[in-house]
């Protein structure tokens, strides 16, 4: 008995953050449009070699980084709005922080003793 | 291929008599408690109030019982170091060979940081943290007993070694090439690295577990910038838990790539590089020592405070600088390796790096020592261990400063120098604030205090045995000692390690009048009740409970307004009022579901070990249907009923109203 | 309890709020935070794959085993595999059940289709000599790839699990939860997939 009451409000729960969190028809279209064309564009630049390839890399990086802005927003819903999604999307922020320094100060460490050993 | 893979007689060690006898006692000892537990028919209580229990204070006092026998351990192999190298002087071999010698340093560093110190501290968070935010548990209970089980098979399968096969002769570290098939081609390396990939998933699970659970379930009015201090620098940790750990499993799993499938990611051959194993093993393992140091740092400031009996100065500063140390933590890990040769600028920015995170450090410090200035400080074990802890990290810090000098850490790299520093900081800094939270906390939990004497003869043992244990290092590293040597045949540093061997020897009586004070407080334990369940006058919630705090926790959700939420509810006296009503409490059953899990997954491990790939696809095809019954079991949780709260809620407050 | 009346149902409440175990936001969360923790270990991939994919030993390079086309297609597969999830997302919080399991499906086809494809290709180069083991750039590449791949693995058999539950129990909330958590798993691959398709074989390619 007490079980199904405490379904019965956790029903409840869910319905209370629909409509704020889970996108629409409309939103997950405009996201999948836009991540279409944000592929096509780094497939199509590198495919047809026609650019220079410091403007090819940095379409590739800028077209990347849009897409994940894309999909965070349009298919995971990461928002400043609710209490939920600031959570959320602050975590996501921290974790790319960690992400860029661990990454990139790797990378730097081990370029450089590569120059140092000539490699 | 036979049956057992590698395994076969041969594995065990049966010619190396101190494992034998080791092995012996072991056995010994097992076969008396399991039949204490037989005579007194205590096999039922095991298993349905603590191994299947998912009430995270027994999941606590599990992981400290775990980490004290560790110590246990861990301190054994330390001891056995030191006498070793106080007898193989000037040109003798002393009693243990190198292939064993080797085994024994790897198994220190790895017992001592993995299974000591991290069960210690996620045992005191366990079991204060939901206490101190007025949580009746945390966020998933069940998780939480997985993540106690897959910490214990790590160490169950460390321990296997010394019976089957042999441990990892790397050094805690297992840096490729040396840990690639081909230098080490036994089954020690693959204990370490099973061993550390199951506890750290188990880690990795209880930090996730405890962040929703203070960013979820703190009591109604308690912001961020209300939670005691000792739950801040907790979440500080477990969110460095929570970006590290993964890349120590990203690192293992490569190691095990490299050992099991011929990959190339640290080998010598077809353009592997060895140093990028370094480079992830200390982006894990430089957060890994803040994760350490941490929640320490938040129980000296609760110590100090309380027995002060005043606030705390510099809360907000104390958080914030956590914080800045544990963004930073992530900055610095190349002063564990400047030597391998890196620019001049990496070298430059990592050191600086390096000097600037003793800032925030030494905020902490002026924020005790300005606690307690001016309050009346009651000189209690925690406190000793607290005021030891201050002086003796201070040290450690500032040897620390010297090494983050690249120029200066090349004398220095390697050499016991290094060993004395941070064997400075982790035993001055996270054991000492380990061994003050286990006084502190220990009534609450126990629910009679510890016997003071013993307690602060163990602290004086401690605490002379570290200096005379650890002083001497650092002038053997000046003298070109460098670590991990089975022997020497340089006269001059004789007398220092001769020194450091007796304080070893000091140490261990600190260790056995710890044993000792549990012995004698058990004893006494009427004398040493603690009814109200406020022995310490506490300023926080844990302090509001009774102790040992009932199973529930709390009858009625804590309201809070203050960082001394218990403070204030006692300065406005509404500490130990009856509230107008209770309500029915929902709460979650134990399951066994956690402990079959994680011994499918040490049965996989194991297997993988040995090469017995039947019993490995059997263990990690019964952990997963395990998880997938779990998932679908409908009967997981109940409800306390009212008059059952009302009975155990009466008889707490007129017993805390008596001796109030 | 034969019958809730207002006031036991008050006091679930109260419990329910305050302290009930696993409600469906600190699931999710929970997950959510889970994610982020798997986010650094494909980071500790990339990190290795960035400084590992100069070094072929002697052996075949990117440039010389990408072939963009398969990939553009295995991308266009994903892609739309997570506009499906979002469909079967938006019916499921409208509990419509058949809806749900009809969107399930079509994602699970796609996700079949993208390892399918996956598997072809490392078939294709095992055979052709270029295995992990022999550089440490196809070490490299085929850990971060097939870590991606085992993840998306994981994520079928999760999906079919979660069909056969909202077969048999409808969408409950908590089958809801779960589907959130599922969902939130799905389109995080696609975001490293992103990462993947970017840094390897179009930098790669390059």
């Amino acid at each position: 008995m007490s079980h199904s009451g405490s379904q019965a409000l956790a029903q409840t729960d869910v319905h209370k953050h629909e409509h704020d969190s889970h996108g629409s028809v409309k939103s997950y279209l405009i996201g999948f449009v836009l991540s279409v064309m944000l592929t096509a564009i780094p497939f199509a630049a590198v495919m047809s070699g026609s650019l220079s390839s410091s403007t090819t890399f940095w379409t590739l990086v800028t077209a990347a980084l849009v897409q994940i802005w894309v999909h965070l927003k349009y298919f995971l819903h990461l928002n400043f709005v609710t209490e939920e999604g600031k959570a959320s999307t602050l975590s996501f922020i921290f974790s790319a922080l960690i992400i860029v320094m661990v990454v990139g100060l790797s990378v730097w460490i081990i370029y450089e003793s590569n120059a140092m050993m000539m490699y | 291929m036979s049956l057992f893979g590698k395994l076969s007689i041969e594995a065990i060690p049966y010619h190396e008599p101190i494992i034998m006898v080791t092995l012996a006692v072991v056995a010994i000892v097992g076969l008396i408690v399991a039949a204490m537990i037989t005579k007194y028919k205590k096999w039922g209580v095991l298993w349905h109030d603590w191994i299947t229990s998912i009430d995270h204070k027994r999941l606590g006092v599990m992981y400290i019982i775990l980490a004290l026998i560790m110590l246990l351990r861990g301190f054994a192999d330390a001891i056995m170091m030191r006498t070793q190298l106080a007898m193989a002087t000037s040109g003798a071999t002393g009693y243990l060979p190198p292939e064993h010698y080797d085994q024994i340093f790897t198994a220190h560093g790895v017992i001592m940081i993995i299974f000591m110190a991290m069960p210690f501290m996620i045992g005191l968070m366990n079991i204060i943290l939901p206490l101190q935010i007025g949580a009746r548990d945390v966020a998933f209970p069940f998780l939480n007993n997985l993540s106690f089980w897959l910490t214990a098979g790590g160490a169950i399968l460390i321990n296997l070694s010394l019976a089957f096969g042999e441990f990892a002769k790397t050094g805690w570290v297992a840096y490729p090439p040396l840990s690639e098939l081909s230098f080490s081609p036994g089954v020690g390396v693959d204990y370490y690295i099973w061993a550390l990939q199951i506890s750290g998933l188990g880690t990795l699970l209880t930090a996730v577990n405890f962040l929703v659970t203070v960013f979820k379930m703190r009591a109604p009015g308690m912001t961020l910038m209300k939670m005691p201090i000792f739950t801040w620098t907790c979440t500080w940790a477990n969110i460095l838990v929570a970006a590290s750990f993964p890349i120590l499993t990203a690192l293992l799993a490569m190691l095990t790539l490299d050992r099991y499938m011929d990959f190339h990611f640290f080998t010598n051959e077809a353009g592997g590089n060895a140093m990028m194993y370094i480079n992830l093993f200390w982006a894990w393992g430089h957060p890994e020592v803040y994760i350490l140091i941490l929640p320490a740092f938040g129980i000296f400031s609760e110590v100090i405070s309380t027995f002060t009996g005043k606030r705390l100065f510099g809360y907000k500063s104390m958080v914030y600088a956590s914080g800045a140390i544990s963004i930073l933590g992530f900055i610095v890990w190349l002063h564990h390796f400047f030597t391998m040769g890196s620019s001049a600028n990496v070298n430059a920015f990592f050191g600086v790096m390096t000097m600037v995170i003793a800032v925030p450090t030494g905020v902490k410090l002026f924020n005790w020592l300005f606690t307690m200035y001016r309050g009346r400080l009651r000189i209690t074990v925690p406190v000793l261990w607290t005021l030891g802890f201050m002086v003796t990290f201070t040290v450690g810090g500032m040897t620390g400063v010297l090494l983050a000098i690249p120029g200066a850490d090349y004398v220095l790299h390697n050499s016991l120098f290094l060993i004395a520093h941070f064997h400075n900081t982790i035993i001055g800094g996270a054991v000492f604030g380990y061994l003050a939270g286990f006084a502190y906390w220990f009534p609450k939990v126990m629910g009679y205090k510890l016997d003071e004497r013993w307690g602060k003869a163990s602290f004086w043992c401690w605490l002379v045995g570290f200096f005379v244990a650890f002083m001497p290092l650092y002038v053997l590293g000046f003298l070109g000692m460098t670590r991990r040597l089975n022997h020497t045949n340089t006269p001059e540093w004789n007398i220092w390690l001769y020194i450091a061997c007796i304080g070893a020897f000091i140490i261990m009586f600190g260790i056995v009048f710890q044993v000792v004070q549990l012995v004698v407080s058990y004893k006494n334990r009427e004398q040493l009740q603690d009814t109200t369940g406020d022995p310490w006058n506490g300023h926080t919630l844990e302090w509001s409970t009774d102790s040992p705090p009932q199973y529930y926790n709390f009858a009625t959700t804590p309201v809070v307004d203050d960082i001394d939420a218990w403070t204030e509810m006692k300065e406005q006296e509404q500490a130990y009022q009856k509230p107008a009503h209770y309500q029915p409490i929902h709460m979650p059953k134990n399951t066994p579901a956690g402990v079959l899990i994680s011994a499918s997954l040490t049965a996989f491990c194991f297997a993988m070990i040995w090469h017995i790939w039947w019993l490995a696809a059997v263990g990690l095809v019964s952990a997963i249907a395990v998880f997938i019954k779990r998932c679908y079991t409908r009967d997981v949780d109940y409800y306390v009923q009212v008059d059952e709260i009302e009975q155990i809620e009466s008889a707490h407050l007129s017993r805390a109203l008596q001796e109030g | 309890m034969s019958a809730i009346t207002p006031a036991t149902l008050h006091a679930l409440e109260d419990a329910h709020e305050h302290a009930d175990h696993d409600t469906g936001s600190n699931t999710v969360f929970g997950f959510w935070l889970y994610l982020m923790t798997d986010c650094l270990l494909f980071a500790s991939f990339f990190a290795t794959y960035a400084v590992l994919y100069m070094n072929t030993a002697g052996g075949v390079s990117g440039k010389d085993i990408f072939e963009l086309g398969f990939v553009a297609v295995e991308t266009a597969a994903l892609l739309l595999s997570s506009i499906t999830f979002g469909f079967a997302m938006i019916a499921a919080n409208k509990q419509k059940k058949s809806q749900t399991l009809s969107w399930l499906a079509v994602t699970f086809a796609f996700g079949a289709v993208f390892i399918g494809m996956e598997v072809y290709e490392f078939h294709h180069l095992i055979v052709h000599g270029h295995g992990p083991q022999n550089s440490a750039f196809l070490t490299s590449f085929f850990s971060l790839v097939g870590l991606h791949g085992m993840h998306v693995t994981a994520g079928l058999i999760w999906m079919s699990v979660m069909m056969i539950e909202v077969t048999r129990r409808g969408l409950k909330p908590q089958t809801v939860t779960r589907l959130s958590c599922l969902s939130l798993f799905w389109h995080f691959l696609d975001i490293v997939w992103i990462c993947v398709f970017t840094v390897v074989y179009l930098m790669g390619a390059m």
